[in-house]
């Protein structure tokens, strides 16, 4: 275990740090906090006490699903540490909400040396990320001109507001769903602008899975009902990188793991940290390939009779050919298809589901009786599985495991989807009425720009209209990365936002310099939340549920504003002022919300000030886990569910009417069971040939997507590096943490290998969310996985398969 | 205070995830190139190949979040040239600036990469087990920080009687070199101390 010690000297190691507050006036002073050096006067010696003048609760609000508590060490007006929830004594159930590593980094974050200080204006080539400084009121009166002048020469659904997930666990400064944010209110009082559905997390099992158990978002059973679980087999659910949150679901597993008696497996194209720790055994799987390993285990499942006949009988539809609806053909029932008897006449063995999967035919053989037998059995999948080209199939395919063993509506058993989590209710910051009904796909706002009225119902997933009236003009990009970097295709991203005759203006509100801020033509500086009042009500867990007062740590940075001022600053110039406002400053909408919450919650202090004080109220969940379906298991006819047969649709009519009447692309398929569909950019595709290697893109510890991307200390502790087997690296003579470049015909990637076997022969996995560079030449120096994912949209959802992808590794 | 100070990892509960790090460097300020605890992935296992395209393997993977582990005869202090190096009265091993010329002899003793160079000190630096933080009572920032609870600290006897002593798995040196006062619950993928099955997996990171 040795290592090298960096010589470096920090920069700035001779400031002080009262100098800080001197310094942050004067252009550049940022520069002073990269590297330790102003704070390494402390002495960890130091007392507490005399430590600090103060502590304050605030939140980490990224979007990880989980929710966390901080606690803000102030010296001279700046945060010089970071602690997390010490409260109580740490009994499950009323336990401390732990922040992970990225809450902790929460100093070095927003700090960074690439903070946006004042409001800037665009010069050059949009893009290119050349500003000039401006004032706030030359940056308000900008946009509100150009704003004014798009709703009147294209309308109000010329106007889009980009997904953003960077602050969307606050209340006051959310920024998503979009439209619950304070910019969405500023546009509905405007009237109105276009909407979108779906996300870049869940796009297509938030479509498709209702198609099987009914409209709405389908539920899972909590984690911790692990705890009566016999059998636990995770489809690419990974909670110990993605909900990492002490409060949270890593702890609700390890908690039920430990009291109860499930064996756990994990189904993943990679060895998880989920896996190395809580999992009993890891099947490796190829990506895109989950609903093949499930029609496989169907056919073990149904050959054996391992079925639970009785659940099918009441509950499903399509299972048989004695359950089909009204008006399909005959040979179209799940158990034809399985057995080799539908129009495709091949059975779907565990040989079959062997060589697309790469799982040993014995080992599908065993997991099927292993998932028959275990009673009862708890499958869940995360969303992985779903975000690739043929995602609809896989996730709702997953879902056909529990249904076909009768596992749903039981407890420690669960519907196959993810898991859900226990709250108690919290406020909002009401947000008014879009009068515009108009609705796009999330993932398709490129094509919104290119093609615009193009766009229709059928071809393009357009809702609330039959096509487009108007392409997107004028972009809101409040605390979002999807501009560039969590979008797909970078390069073409970048072409088609670079033109500014298209889309003529876009607005980007953030902290930082991220690849998005560079194509914005305003880019107005907003307050990290640690600078501003506001709660953060929980994100998932299992047995407690709680709330977070984030109160104002320090003094707004530079000229940073809130949220809500610059929206008001937007709607007072163009004569919304008052119905923006509604009066009310923004501390006296923090009241409103906390009086309003205590409607929801008595037992919360009177006073905002004593809640802020407490920092943290929760709530330990009575009783048993939650079964979703429960009283649908035990009287589907009393409780039938919202398909249109009132059962669990193994067979969807209406997927089988969507596929003939929508116009698909060459190779699509939306089918009515969940079958396995070759893709694009899949296993079989001849494009292999020229791309040999899939490529997938996993959550990483470094970073929440991309947020926190630009924190020196995680990029110290958790490099960006591409995920390669030693099959692969030796056969093109790469060693661990030789720099190497992806490829494929969308771009090029530069970044590091870890060469290890805890990946999948033939599958590549570059971490999710780094940071976009371009070099100017076509490649991209900064390892973000985006450059080579493609803008094709999925089937049904029009979702992002960013998990689809072929690709070329060479040493660079 | 604790007479015998002991650290102890519950590997069924550790995932990796280095908050325990991140918590050390935000405390104790750490510039680049020191880390007074570092997370090692170990990890071993084959893959092959069968004739239909699918494959075996026998992968595991594991992580040990490791610091200084205050040792009852640490080599650090048997090789200072200076005394700096020093077990103070509650047993944490501690570095006496006014005395240490950074001469990096501990550095190169301890197989545990214990002790730090600071460079812009020209000095070694370490965990000192938060020692502020035990005097008011408090846990040590990495232990207070574990969102799993995996790290766990305490009087070492009270925790060897907890979890047993001889516990110490690979890539851990054999614990008779420098008798540290760390305690180690092994999950099912744990090889013992001495195997050869796995490797190192981030050398570059600890």
């Amino acid at each position: 275990m040795d290592r090298k010690n960096s010589e470096r000297k920090p920069a700035g190691s001779s400031l002080k740090r009262r100098s800080f507050l001197k310094w942050s006036a004067a252009l550049g002073g940022m520069t002073a906090l990269s590297g330790a050096g102003v704070f390494c006067g402390l002495r960890s010696v130091e007392s507490a006490e005399t430590f600090a003048d103060k502590v304050v609760w605030t939140s980490c609000n990224v979007n990880c699903g989980s929710r966390c508590a901080l606690r803000a060490h102030v010296k001279d007006g700046v945060v010089v540490r970071v602690d997390t929830d010490d409260t109580g004594k740490d009994v499950y159930g009323d336990h401390q909400v732990r922040a992970c590593l990225r809450g902790r980094s929460m100093r070095h974050r927003i700090y960074a040396p690439d903070r946006l200080k004042y409001p800037m204006k665009r010069v050059g080539k949009r893009g290119e990320g050349k500003f000039e400084r401006i004032s706030w009121d030359e940056a308000l009166d900008g946009i509100a001109k150009s704003l004014g002048e798009t709703i009147e020469k294209y309308g109000n659904e010329s106007v889009y507001l980009n997904y953003g997930t960077g602050n969307l666990g606050a209340v006051l400064s959310k920024s998503w769903p979009t439209g619950s944010t304070p910019v969405a209110r500023l546009m509905n009082s405007l009237g109105g602008y276009l909407n979108q559905y779906g996300t870049y997390s869940d796009a297509m099992i938030d479509m498709a899975l209702p198609y099987t158990f009914g409209k709405g978002w389908v539920k899972g059973n909590l984690l911790s009902d692990i705890v009566n679980s016999k059998l636990v087999v995770f489809f690419g659910n990974n909670p110990a990188a993605t909900r990492m949150s002490g409060g949270g679901l890593v702890h609700d597993v390890i908690e039920a793991r430990k009291k109860g008696y499930a064996r756990i497996i994990v189904v993943d194209p990679r060895y998880t940290d989920t896996a190395t720790t809580l999992a009993d055994e890891w099947i490796p799987i190829r990506p895109g390939t989950d609903a093949a390993l499930v029609c496989g285990i169907a056919h073990v499942l149904i050959s054996e009779d391992l079925v639970d006949h009785d659940f099918l009988r009441r509950c499903t539809a399509g299972y048989d050919e004695d359950s089909m609806p009204e008006g399909v053909p005959a040979g179209l029932s799940y158990k034809s298809y399985i057995l080799g008897k539908g129009p495709d006449g091949q059975a779907k063995t565990p040989e079959w589901a062997s060589e697309i999967t790469g799982i040993p035919a014995r080992r599908i053989i065993q997991l099927a009786r292993e998932i028959g037998q275990a009673d009862p059995c708890y499958i869940s999948q995360g969303w992985s599985v779903q975000r690739q080209a043929n995602g609809e199939n896989n996730c709702r395919a997953i879902s056909m495991l529990p249904i076909l063993t009768g596992n749903v509506g039981v407890q420690g058993g669960n519907t196959g989807a993810r898991e859900s989590g226990y709250g108690i209710p919290f406020a909002s910051f009401p947000v008014l009425e879009n009068p515009v009904k108009t609705s796009i796909s999330c993932f398709t706002w490129t094509d919104a720009i290119e093609r615009g009225t193009e766009m229709t119902a059928k071809r393009d997933g357009v809702q609330g209209r039959d096509k487009l009236v108007a392409p997107i003009k004028f972009i809101w990009n409040f605390a979002g990365n999807c501009l560039v970097n969590q979008h797909s295709d970078s390069n073409r991203t970048s072409e088609i936002l670079g033109d500014d005759s298209k889309c003529e203006t876009v607005v980007v509100v953030d902290n930082f310099m991220t690849p998005s801020a560079k194509f914005a033509d305003y880019l107005l500086p907003a307050t990290s939340n640690l600078e501003e009042d506001d709660f953060a009500p929980q994100g998932f867990a299992s047995e407690m549920g709680y709330v977070i007062f984030a109160e104002k740590v320090i003094e707004p940075l530079f000229e940073s504003r809130t949220i809500y001022d610059i929206c008001a600053g937007v709607a007072e110039r163009l004569g919304a002022g008052e119905k923006f406002t509604e009066g009310r400053t923004r501390a006296q909408w923090v009241e409103y919300v906390y009086q309003k919450s205590r409607e929801m919650l008595p037992e919360l202090p009177e006073k905002l000030s004593d809640a802020f004080a407490m920092g943290i109220f929760k709530r330990e969940k009575p009783g048993l886990p939650p079964v979703p379906y429960k009283e649908f298991r035990e009287d589907p006819e009393g409780h039938p569910v919202k398909t249109p047969s009132g059962k669990l649709e193994i067979f969807s009519k209406q997927l089988w009417d969507i596929n003939r009447e929508w116009e698909l692309p060459e190779g699509d398929v939306i089918t009515a069971l969940p079958e396995y569909t070759p893709t694009w950019e899949g296993v079989s595709d001849p494009l292999r040939k020229t791309y040999p290697l899939q490529l997938i893109g996993h959550h990483y510890k470094q970073r929440t997507h991309s947020t926190y991307g630009n924190v020196d200390w995680l990029k110290k502790v958790a490099p960006q590096e591409l995920w390669i087997n030693p099959v692969d690296a030796e056969i093109r003579g790469i060693a661990h943490g030789d720099k190497v470049k992806v490829f494929n015909a969308r771009g090029v990637v530069h970044t590091v290998a870890k060469v290890t076997p805890r990946i999948m022969p033939g599958v590549l996995s570059l971490p999710e969310g780094a940071w976009f560079t371009p070099d100017g030449k076509g490649n991209d120096l900064g390892g973000c996985v985006n450059v080579l994912t493609s803008l094709k949209p999925s089937p049904l959802a029009k979702g992002n398969p960013q998990h689809t992808n072929l690709v070329q590794v060479e040493k660079a | 205070m604790l007479k015998r100070p002991a650290f102890y990892i519950d590997m069924e509960a550790c995932t990796g995830c280095k908050t325990c790090m991140i918590a050390c460097i935000d405390k104790n300020d750490l510039p680049d190139g020191v880390l007074f605890r570092r997370v090692t992935e170990y990890a071993g296992g084959n893959w092959s190949r069968n004739a239909n395209g699918s494959y075996e393997q026998n992968v595991f993977a594991y992580y040990l979040s490791i610091s200084c582990n205050h040792c009852e005869n640490p080599i650090c202090v048997r090789s200072c040239p200076t005394t700096a190096m020093h077990k103070d009265e509650n047993g944490i091993v501690t570095v006496d600036h006014d005395k240490c010329v950074g001469c990096r002899y501990c550095e190169w003793g301890c197989p545990y990469s214990a002790p730090q160079f600071n460079a812009e000190k020209g000095k070694m630096e370490k965990c000192d087990f938060c020692r502020d933080y035990l005097e008011q009572g408090k846990p040590p920032a990495c232990v207070a920080a574990c969102p799993t609870r995996a790290l766990k600290f305490g009087e070492y006897e009270e925790l060897a009687a907890k979890y047993g002593a001889d516990n110490v798995v690979a890539p851990l040196p054999d614990p008779s070199i420098t008798g540290p006062n760390l305690i180690v619950s092994p999950n099912r993928n744990a090889r013992p101390e001495g195997s050869r099955s796995g490797k190192i997996q981030n050398p570059e990171e600890v």
